[in-house]
């Protein structure tokens, strides 16, 4: 065995990276089991109703097809946890693309086919699917997405804002966000000698195994599943999805391998979405911007399937200091697909309403953007009142100004041009929640010196295997080349889904747990080790379940440039920085990435990103990567990622927060408050397409 | 996707001979825009004739100095052409805005002539749609039209063309030659596609059986220069909210040559006859640019929610031919 230990923070290769650029890796469609059968799902063509009659009798006949399965003759299931998962059990349509029958045909060409010529019959009913912010139908839940409560009063917040010299009183419109993770949702699942397996495109595939077992009520220790490269997520995969209940029902019922995909156009539909928002903000500042109240609230949608709330409020509770607050979430249940996670869920919403409204008060101040969140830092975390473990949004606002050279702006909008483009700058702060999930992990060292780590961890494209590896070699003491890592199943020890930004530290404390204590053990061995090894594990299920005593955020700053063509109203990024407080950081070029995905995902919320819902037919218009913006690369220009060494003792045992969010958070808001910057217009929804930015220009 | 049969024939006779016996059947060139269409169900084919490689694949000069383009020459390759980048530079301009880098290579010159609108009714078959099902509505009128028409609409379709390409060959003054049953026949640019009228299901004037074999363009007027403007949602691979091909020349500070067409305004690529009326022979100044954009734009009729597209095509039209002034007209 050779090379050296290294620090934890070194810029280690992808493990996988050549397996995936060479197209070795294969993901959850490219297994194909002799034998195979392929699936393709019929969605509801109504925005709300019920199948009176699915007829197959044509599809059954085709070349190929071999069963079709209905809500007449699908099997029964368990009743999930997740009202999603009860697919084809009924024949209640609650929304457009809600899947009412599955085709299984000898090729994917035969199933589709065989889809096409299923014939549904609907019963429909009046259907509501446009959110507004002062819908009849909107209630406060009792919590938030994240168990945050719906509501939070602290002080008088009525009273301090009336009080209050200087107010700042706007509604920021969101539509929704779509996720759109370039492998779509894929399941292959094999059912063989009373045993399922199901390779599947998930963020964590304990959750899917435990409830596929619950879901087809079978032992847990009869499902494998299997999720060894994912080809991103960005939260929709981390929820069990329909596509792996669908083909573990399909192989069962069959007895033949079963693979079904879910095709981007169905995307929208069927794995969630970012809700829209409706948000207002209130703020009341004295003349010198030091703010006395601070109200957030929000009002959002969900469907008539399950409660979603996108917590968009809460980070106005960890931001800023605010004596008087008001922070309070609205829903209400529309007919539409199933909102749920997408990058940041809460944050990346409420953070571009909260720090547009920052902007909006700085300007109505003449005061500039950057003071005025150093005025507003609190002690401690306003609505706990608990001590921060570590926060350093200060080091990151003078940082990212500095790096940027933010001073050099003259604060007067449309002050700047160049040919027909208007510059501007804008600045926003980002924050994102602490997260520790429960982990279990196993550690064995072989005679030759090398070392074999099991966790079940995701790699969603994050680098997990590769700081996990590198998480092991510290703890052992040995070069991160001598240590195997499996992940990607669940026969492996339980964790958690990849999400909140927390599985390097979920995995990793177990990771280190499990290593650290087999270093324990091997230190009690003078001679060679037993031929089969040593073993030791690690579970901090009770670790994760403590409350730590401090409010543990990692915090960020986001400074933008943007170009807008005077002509067209076209807004281009020319230059964005992120600088990052975010603990320690474990690997430096996947972290890197981790940030630059997120500002990059920034962007496209900012200035491409837009979903209509359709009033008449109650489905997303957009649902194909031509009409459904990400950014392409023309529009990610000079992107700069930065962090601040960031030493807190009250994290977990590598020091870290998680980073896969907070690059999103801010972003859109730093893009927008430099769009007012460079028009003088203060748009107030996304994206800002040329639509909303000509009726501003000269 | 239906079951279909699949040609390749020898020559452009065989290509036009099978398709005119075979109702139904559909020219395959780079496959980027019918294929996708055949996966969605909008086509059903019974019979997919691929003529991507017919021998029509040079750009060859014409005697007259302009230039003969196969119709499958690909995208990428007509923009790169040297003679297209020296004499039309509108025409390479737009075709590099179209798409992506992956599609334009694969696309040829006929299929892009025959890209069907990205109106989002006509792509799902689960929905009403006048272009797709006769008869059965317009969804778009009232629903999801921020992208679609403002000109030359009808009450039974808003739906746009999508192309750069032909955006820039109707300001060029084309000519699209077909091969058919009854012989062969040039078509202007400007006439082959149609304003929709109450058979919009009729994106163009080709007959039954007839392939685009080529696109004729005329040599370059005398001091001309040009340019192609596309405004979009995102800066790369999307579709246009406005464009314009401009062409323009002047002569001792008038207007001695101008072709001016906007892109994604209206069912067809549409030419600005009366924008030239009022620019032909005028003082090639600000004034008389604004004059003849408001000339063309007057007939205008926005939909609910796309009326800033009338306000991005002003601008960018009367952006396009300041700027193409300030370059014909450098001393003036």
């Amino acid at each position: 065995m050779s090379h050296a230990p290294q620090p934890l923070g070194a810029p280690v290769v992808r493990r996988e990276g050549r397996e995936k650029v060479t197209g070795a890796a294969r993901y959850a469609a490219e297994h194909a089991p002799p034998g195979c059968l392929y699936g393709w799902i019929v969605p509801a063509a109504v925005p709300k109703g019920r199948v009176t009659a699915v007829r197959t009798a044509e599809a059954l006949a085709l070349p190929g097809v071999h069963t079709v399965l209905t809500p007449d003759n699908a099997p029964r299931l368990e009743e999930p946890d997740d009202p999603v998962l009860a697919v084809l059990q009924n024949d209640r349509v609650p929304h457009r693309g809600w899947p009412v029958a599955l085709v299984l045909a000898e090729s994917l060409e035969a199933a589709r086919e065989g889809a096409d010529a299923v014939e549904v019959e609907y019963g429909t009913t009046d259907h509501d699917v446009v959110l507004t912010g002062d819908h009849p139908g909107l209630y406060t839940p009792e919590k938030a997405n994240g168990g945050y409560p719906a509501v939070r009063e602290r002080g008088d917040f009525d009273g301090a804002f009336a009080a209050a010299p200087v107010h700042i009183d706007a509604t920021y419109t969101l539509g929704g966000l779509h996720n759109h993770p370039m492998e779509p949702h894929a399941s292959t699942a094999v059912w063989a000698d009373g045993h399922l397996t199901v390779h599947d495109s998930s963020q964590g595939s304990t959750v899917v195994c435990e409830s596929l077992a619950q879901i087809l009520g079978i032992d847990r220790d009869r499902i494998t599943v299997v999720s060894e490269h994912v080809g991103g997520g960005f939260g929709s995969k981390g929820t069990p999805r329909p596509q792996a209940v669908l083909a573990a029902m399909a192989t069962r019922h069959t007895g033949r391998p079963v693979q079904l995909s879910v095709p981007r156009r169905f995307m929208p539909a069927l794995v969630g979405h970012r809700a829209p928002t409706v948000q207002r903000v209130r703020i009341g500042a004295d003349r010198d911007g030091v703010i006395s109240a601070l109200a957030h609230e929000i009002a959002t949608h969900t469907s008539t399937v399950k409660e979603f709330v996108e917590q968009a409020a809460v980070p106005a509770r960890v931001m800023y200091s605010s004596p008087h607050s008001r922070t309070v979430h609205r829903v209400v249940p529309l007919d539409v697909p199933s909102p749920s996670w997408m990058r940041a869920p809460g944050e990346a919403s409420g953070m571009y309403a909260l720090e547009s409204a920052m902007d909006e008060l700085a300007c109505a101040l003449g005061l500039d953007p950057v003071e005025l969140r150093l005025r507003n830092e609190p002690a401690d975390e306003p609505d706990s009142g608990r001590p921060f473990s570590s926060r350093n949004l200060t080091a990151c606002l003078d940082e990212g100004a500095r790096r940027f050279g933010w001073y050099d702006r003259d604060p007067a909008p449309a002050s700047r041009q160049e040919g027909p483009w208007l510059l501007g700058t804008g600045v926003a702060s980002a924050t994102y929640p602490v997260l520790l999930s429960p982990s279990a992990a196993r550690a064995h060292a072989a005679p030759d010196g090398s070392y074999r780590i099991g966790v079940n961890a995701t790699d969603i494209g994050t680098g997990a295997r590769t700081v996990l590896a590198q998480i092991a070699a510290s703890a052992l003491g040995t070069a991160q080349e001598n240590v195997r890592i499996d992940i990607g199943s669940s026969d492996l020890p339980r964790g958690s889904v990849a999400g909140g930004s927390s599985g390097t530290a979920s995995w990793g404390t177990a990771v280190h747990r499990a290593a650290t204590a087999l270093a324990g053990r091997l230190a009690a061995y003078d001679g060679p080790l037993p031929a089969e090894g040593v073993t030791a594990t690690a579970d901090t299920t009770q670790e994760a379940a403590q409350k730590s005593p401090y409010a543990r955020h990692a915090f960020g700053a986001h400074f933008a440039e943007v170009a807008v063509d005077s002509v067209t109203g076209e807004v281009r990024v020319r230059r964005l920085l992120g600088v990052y407080a975010a603990g320690r950081v474990l690997n430096s070029r996947t972290a890197r990435s981790q940030f630059l995905g997120g500002m990059v995902m920034g962007i496209g919320m900012a200035l491409t990103e837009g979903s209509t819902m359709d009033p008449a037919y109650g489905d997303f218009t957009e649902r194909d990567l031509a009409s459904y913006h990400v950014p392409s690369c023309a529009d990610v220009p000079d992107v700069q990622v930065h962090w601040i060494d960031e030493e807190d003792p009250h994290l977990n045992p590598m020091g870290s927060k998680g980073l896969g969010e907070i690059g999103i958070v801010g972003t859109a808001a730093a893009i927008g408050n430099a769009v007012r910057h460079a028009t003088g217009a203060r748009l107030r929804s996304l994206p800002l397409t040329p639509d909303k930015v000509l009726p501003y220009l000269p | 996707m239906k079951p279909f049969a699949y040609l390749r024939p020898a020559s452009v006779a065989e290509a036009v001979r099978v398709s005119a016996a075979t109702p139904g059947a559909r020219f395959l060139g780079g496959g980027t825009n019918l294929v996708d269409l055949m996966k969605l169900g909008v086509e059903t084919p019974g019979l997919v004739i691929d003529v991507s490689r017919l021998p029509l694949d040079r750009v060859t000069r014409t005697d007259d100095g302009g230039l003969r383009i196969g119709a499958t020459v690909r995208n990428s390759d007509l923009a790169a052409h040297p003679d297209v980048r020296a004499d039309h530079p509108a025409l390479s301009q737009a075709l590099l805005a179209g798409a992506s880098g992956q599609l334009r290579n694969t696309a040829t010159t006929g299929g892009n002539l025959l890209q069907r609108t990205r109106c989002p009714y006509f792509q799902d078959i689960t929905k009403p749609c006048n272009k797709r099902d006769p008869g059965s509505g317009c969804p778009a009128r009232e629903g999801a039209h921020r992208d679609l028409a403002v000109l030359g609409h009808s009450p039974h379709c808003v739906a746009t063309n999508p192309s750069d390409m032909a955006v820039a060959l109707a300001a060029l003054d084309a000519t699209v030659l077909l091969h058919g049953p009854e012989g062969e026949r040039a078509v202007p640019v400007t006439d082959f596609h149609r304003l929709p009228g109450d058979n919009p299901d009729q994106d163009t004037v080709i007959r039954p059986g007839e392939l685009i074999t080529e696109v004729v363009l005329p040599p370059p007027p005398d001091g001309a220069v040009s340019l192609y403007r596309k405004a979009r949602d995102r800066a790369s691979y999307a579709f246009a909210l406005a464009s314009v091909a401009a062409v323009l020349a002047v002569r001792d500070g008038r207007v001695a040559h101008v072709s001016l067409a906007f892109g994604a305004l209206a069912h067809r690529p549409w030419r600005a006859r009366a924008a030239e009326d009022v620019l032909r022979g005028a003082t090639a100044d600000r004034e008389t640019f604004a004059r003849a954009v408001e000339a063309e734009l007057e007939a205008a009729r926005p939909l609910r929610d796309n009326g800033f597209k009338v306000d991005l095509a002003r601008r960018t039209a009367f952006g396009a031919l300041t700027e193409l002034a300030s370059r014909a007209a450098p001393n003036d």
